[in-house]
């Protein structure tokens, strides 16, 4: 993928995650405010269709985000070879991926 | 007469007043605070993501962790991550008024006020959560 699709997929994926960032701030006061228990976390979102869409979207879009990131610091702070930083940045949002899909499965799936 | 001719240091030669001089601007200190908190958040989410996944083994395993973050020295650590999440929200807001809105004169203002409320959200995060 070239650097200005890179570039407009981090642009595009931080204009889409702004409104979800803010719930997530939302959720994150609420919760601590109450004391945080795995049963209240569970109880709201444990078979829940909304919030297991929410949270893959989230995941998802953080995964891009943050691999796009990581790779444009390692271009600009490091002297690594393009295929190097490629790679880091791709493994990166691969794992991202793989343990956020899994942490919505574990909270989501009933 | 060329600009490089009348400075005292050349254009094609870096001096360290040259390299130094954009570091004293507010919007640089602005960019590299958004940098520092996006390295820190993206370090912290696999972290964060193999917490949660602590609930594959029944809300026990889950509430366990959770126990181990009502130390202080842990709210404040949280509150800490909120202020990142807030300072990367809203410098994230910065880039993209100033890349895809028309100039607005009042970016060093825009710049101070999200530093403040990033702070002030780490401390009302900790306020309400202690």
């Amino acid at each position: 993928m070239t650097d200005l699709r890179l570039y407009l997929l981090q642009r595009a994926s931080a204009a889409l995650m702004l409104p979800l960032i803010v719930i997530h701030l939302i959720v994150i006061y609420y919760a601590t405010s109450k004391g945080l228990t795995a049963a209240d976390v569970l109880s709201r979102t444990r078979g829940s269709l909304a919030w297991g869409a929410f949270y893959t979207l989230f995941v998802v879009l953080a995964a891009v985000h943050a691999a796009i990131g990581v790779r444009v610091i390692l271009r600009e702070w490091t002297s690594l070879a393009a295929s190097a930083r490629d790679g880091i940045a791709i493994t990166f949002a691969l794992a991202l991926l793989l343990l956020g899909l899994r942490a919505v499965a574990a909270v989501v799936l009933p | 007469m060329t600009i490089a001719s009348r400075s005292n240091i050349p254009l094609n030669r870096p001096g360290r007043r040259r390299d130094a001089a954009h570091r004293r601007d507010l919007s640089w200190l602005a960019s590299l605070v958004h940098r520092l908190s996006g390295l820190a958040l993206a370090i912290f989410l696999p972290m964060h993501f193999m917490v949660l996944a602590l609930a594959l083994n029944g809300p026990q395993a889950l509430d366990g962790f959770l126990q181990w973050t009502h130390q202080p020295v842990v709210k404040l650590a949280e509150a800490g991550l909120v202020a990142l999440l807030v300072v990367h929200l809203l410098g994230g807001l910065r880039l993209l008024a100033i890349e895809f809105l028309p100039w607005r004169g009042s970016q060093k203002a825009a710049t101070i006020a999200s530093l403040a409320l990033s702070v002030l959200a780490g401390v009302w995060f900790l306020v309400q959560a202690l």
